[in-house]
């Protein structure tokens, strides 16, 4: 059966394609290396038009207005200048009211496109520049630590990992963060409450990485100005074995938090990328994978939630389950040596 | 060499769904079709495979597996027509309803005529409507252009006018929809469907041609008062197959295997309620429901004329993102046989809907997974258009049509660990009321037997008529507004042999008829305290045949009353089940 899949992994070869949402201007080159909050390149957005009625502030019909429009198509204007006129004894002139382009002309009107920021794409992980994408980004390649989450904020940033968690079950508390902190990404467990939240945004830190948190502390979480991510769910979760033993031993060193949303149809996770040295290189974990034995994976379903164990059977048919419901599964030894019996649908593959 | 056979006997459906793939085989046997078994695996359009024939051949193993039967030859491609040995099939058709939503901008005249008609006409398939533009819409140009832009459309659906009717406030809205095409880069400019005043049609598929694809359909607002959105429908689905063939791989490539006969999983389960409702009681309406992990569809025809809205995001996997709403959460907690914190509630659908295709493993999972059930389907009726379908409460809790038969597909339904749960389910999420059968559709094949009704009109019928469909049971739903324990209806059943059985159906209650699966009896029912049995003269009786639950009078009203207390609630949710065999 296609297994789930969840990299954790304490070392590993990482590449990323990062991708503009429109064609644009690729800023960096093959072999660069960038940070990951290094812009990589940037793209016009969607610009907001104004529709200029020419023929209305000349006063003449729009075919008459079309022949007096001095602008073309295509053409940039500075506000205050003059697209059409003087006409007429009172010399009725139309100005343009903000920079802008030309987009399009007739009917005794004027399209102008307003001129807007550029939107930018960062580099998303650190690394070296492997591959570009013509007009859309580059593919970016590092060596290290690499854990995967299953929900983020959608903000991106990076700092030293302070540690403030001494087991997977620990609840992160308001009193546990100082100013110590400040600026630097915190490893908690779970975090409870809305006050231990507020006080991470006012310290503010650059990234939170948790183990679980309440559903309802969502709409807070979204409007944090730094990146958050959850590694095992909502609720209150042990933070998986796997992700706790990776994350404590990188105390102090420099982590990228990549909160994306999860979008599976796009492939795209939260992330966090610990960039490591190595000597050699290290193959690419594999994207997809079937359900074998030997494998460690991750319960994401009650009982045993977020718990990792060894799976060391597939069972023949369809077992029943407490619920009542049938369904393909497996049998997986928990790290207190314990056995479970789980549906495949519930585990992901950890490698 | 086997020489392939001309007629079709052997066809194998392929149903491509967001969280499952099926493949369904269907044959003949003793001169009839019959449903052979069906394939299950994961699904594969998104990543990391971003390709459905993972997913496909996974699920052709499977039904290998089951049937011992050689359908894939070394190729890896479907054995096409089959051969005497057996191997291979005759035919083969495609659903799908995996794949992103698709944008839609939905463009008409006047904003309770086609406007409405147009945003109907996009909820019948995987669409979501990121933009509506009308003639008496207040903002200026520029604002409705940068707004199009913005709804980055896969489709642009025009409506407006009745044919020889308005065609210059038609003109002016073009002109909004030709800048905003003209302005997006070219590989982004949507598909621009004209279901509009047909007057036109020529003039505006020639301004737009240059610009992007057009598709002409039939006016869906022929006249005022007159909406046909089923041509448009056709021309609809067909958009989203070419849209989501190009962006999903493997899609296309099974489509030609398919010969074409490629449809959205929801417009084919349509085409099938519809051909269900020209073969049933012209007197009554046929009601189909299918909740899926993403969307809900709910179709709703009578004499062939067909309702379908795809309800999205709504469902039991990423759809849960529809039921997020604190109002929502809240209803679902009414649902629930459990006691459960809301927050607790709200924690569960935030997982399930980052693991949808996870199940449940103790029974107050599974609760709550039946109470989100309830409240999906709850909201899912409430997209059939009034006109067709009128509530008996003015929160759309109850079915006042007579829906026979009501078909439900839809793991959560389906795959209950009880019977009673799928129709204790039913019941409470769409309160039928009258007499109506529930059946549901175990193995979904109600999307493939609408495919295969293009192919061959005989297979849908024997496989309809064969016991593929698990016939639930007839259900009888009286209302009464009498207190709680009164009596409301005295029945009394004649069975064939001439033997009887009587008893009184108390309000607030559900009561099982003892009739065996099969078994026909004549249904004799005498209200009490006022109570409307839905249907025609109490004294003349029906005739009911028993479904795997029998038959059942549910006699709690409609609305159906939930005790204000939890935990009066929770017992009152349990005594129901209890009451269905549990």
């Amino acid at each position: 059966m296609l297994a789930n899949l969840t990299h954790i992994l304490p070392l590993t070869t990482i590449r990323r394609e990062r991708l503009l949402p429109a064609p644009g201007r690729v800023l960096v080159r093959t072999g660069q290396k960038v940070l990951a909050t290094d812009v990589i390149a940037v793209t016009k957005p969607i610009n907001r038009h104004m529709l200029l009625e020419v023929a209305r502030g000349l006063g003449v019909p729009p075919e008459q207005a079309d022949t007096m429009i001095q602008q073309k198509e295509g053409q940039k204007v500075a506000k205050g200048d003059i697209i059409a006129g003087p006409v007429g004894m009172l010399s009725r002139t139309v100005r343009t009211p903000c920079d802008g382009i030309v987009v399009a002309v007739g009917e005794g009107q004027l399209l102008l496109e307003l001129e807007g920021e550029l939107v930018s794409l960062l580099a998303g992980i650190p690394g070296t520049v492997v591959d570009l994408v013509t007009d859309r980004g580059a593919v970016i390649e590092t060596s290290g630590a690499l854990v995967q989450g299953m929900w983020g904020n959608n903000q991106l940033d990076k700092s030293l990992l302070s540690v403030l968690v001494h087991s997977p079950i620990d609840e992160l508390v308001s009193s546990q963060l100082d100013v110590s902190q400040r600026g630097s990404v915190v490893l908690g467990g779970y975090l409870g409450k809305e006050e231990t939240l507020k006080a991470a945004i006012d310290l503010p830190l650059r990234g939170l990485i948790l183990a679980s948190m309440p559903a309802r502390l969502v709409p807070l979480a979204l409007q944090a100005p730094f990146p958050i991510m959850l590694l095992d769910g909502f609720g209150r979760l042990p933070m998986n074995p796997v992700a706790y033993t990776i994350l404590t031993t990188n105390e102090e060193r420099e982590v990228t938090v990549n909160a994306s949303a999860w979008d599976p149809q796009r492939g795209i996770r939260p992330e966090v990328v610990i960039q490591l040295p190595t000597s050699s290189q290290i193959p690419a974990p594999a994207e997809t994978d079937i359900f074998a034995l030997g494998q460690t994976v991750q319960i994401r379903r009650a009982p045993c939630s977020a718990q990792a164990g060894t799976l060391v059977s597939l069972r023949p048919g369809q077992p029943v389950f407490p619920s009542g419901i049938h369904a393909p599964a497996g049998t997986v030894k928990l790290e207190n040596g314990e056995q479970v019996i789980v549906p495949l649908a519930n585990l992901d593959v950890i490698e | 060499m086997n020489s392939p056979r001309t007629e079709i006997e052997s066809l194998l459906a392929i149903d491509v769904g967001s969280v499952n793939t099926r493949a369904v085989l269907f044959d003949v046997a003793a001169e009839r079709y019959h449903f052979v078994a069906a394939g299950l695996a994961p699904s594969t359009a998104d990543a990391p495979y971003k390709d459905i024939g993972e997913g496909t051949r996974a699920a052709l193993e499977d039904l290998q597996r089951i049937t011992g039967r050689t359908l894939v030859g070394k190729d890896e491609r479907v054995i096409l027509p089959g051969h005497p040995d057996g191997s291979g099939v005759d035919a083969m058709v495609l659903s799908m309803s995996a794949g992103p939503l698709l944008n839609v901008v939905a463009v008409g005249l006047l904003q309770d005529v086609s406007l409405e008609s147009a945003q109907r006409l996009a909820a019948s398939s995987y669409t979501r409507l990121a933009e509506s533009i009308w003639l008496n819409d207040h903002r200026k140009a520029e604002t409705q252009i940068d707004a199009i832009i913005q709804a980055r459309p896969d489709i642009l659906i025009v409506a407006g006018g009745t044919d020889h009717g308005a065609n210059k406030s038609i003109a002016n809205l073009m002109e909004v929809v030709g800048l905003a095409c003209y302005l997006t880069p070219v590989e982004n400019r949507p598909i621009l469907m004209y279901a509009g005043n047909q007057e036109l049609a020529g003039r505006i598929k020639e301004q737009f041609d240059v610009m992007t694809t057009v598709r002409l359909a039939p006016n869906i607002r022929p006249d005022f008062d007159l909406e046909d959105l089923s041509p448009a429908q056709i021309c609809l689905a067909e958009i989203v197959n070419q849209i989501r063939g190009a962006r999903v791989a493997g899609v296309s490539d099974l489509a030609v295997q398919s010969g074409g006969y490629t449809l959205p999983t929801a417009n084919a389960f349509g085409r099938v309620i519809r051909f269900l409702s020209r073969i049933y009681d012209q007197n009554k309406g046929v009601l189909g429901v299918d909740l899926g992990a993403t969307a809900t569809t709910v179709a709703a025809a009578f004499g062939g004329k067909l309702a379908l809205h795809v309800n999205r995001p709504l469902g039991m996997g990423a759809g849960i993102e529809g039921l997020l709403d604190p109002a929502q959460v809240a209803e679902i907690s009414r649902w629930l046989s459990i006691a459960l914190p809301e927050d607790d509630l709200l924690d569960y659908m935030h997982q399930k809907i980052a693991y949808p295709a996870s199940l449940p493993v103790t029974p107050e999972e599974l609760a709550i997974e039946q109470a989100i059930a309830r409240q999906a389907l709850r909201v899912a009726i409430r997209g059939i258009p009034r006109g067709l379908v009128e509530p008996v409460h003015p929160d759309g809790a109850g079915l006042s049509a007579p829906f026979e038969p009501i078909l439900a597909t839809g793991a959560v339904l389906t795959q209950a660990p009880t019977q009673g749960q799928s129709m204790l389910m039913l019941l409470d999420a769409l309160q039928p009321v009258g007499v109506t059968t529930l059946v549901l559709d175990q193995n979904h094949l109600a999307p493939a037997l609408g495919l295969a009704a293009g192919i061959n009109t005989l297979l849908p019928v024997q496989i309809l008529e064969s016991g593929a469909f698990l016939n639930l049971g007839t259900v009888i739903s009286p209302i009464c507004s009498a207190d709680p324990g009164t009596p409301i209806v005295r029945f009394r059943l004649v069975y064939s042999d001439g033997t009887e059985a009587t008893a009184e159906v108390k309000q607030g209650s559900l009561h099982v008829l003892p009739l065996a699966r099969n078994q026909t009896a004549q249904l004799y029912l005498e209200p009490l305290h006022h109570t409307d049995l839905g249907f025609g003269r109490a004294g003349r009786g029906v005739k009911i045949t028993g479904g795997a639950l029998g038959a059942v009078i549910d006699g709690r009203g409609r609305p159906i009353r939930l005790a204000g207390d939890p935990s009066e609630r929770q017992e009152q949710h349990k005594k129901w089940l209890w009451a269905l065999g549990g």
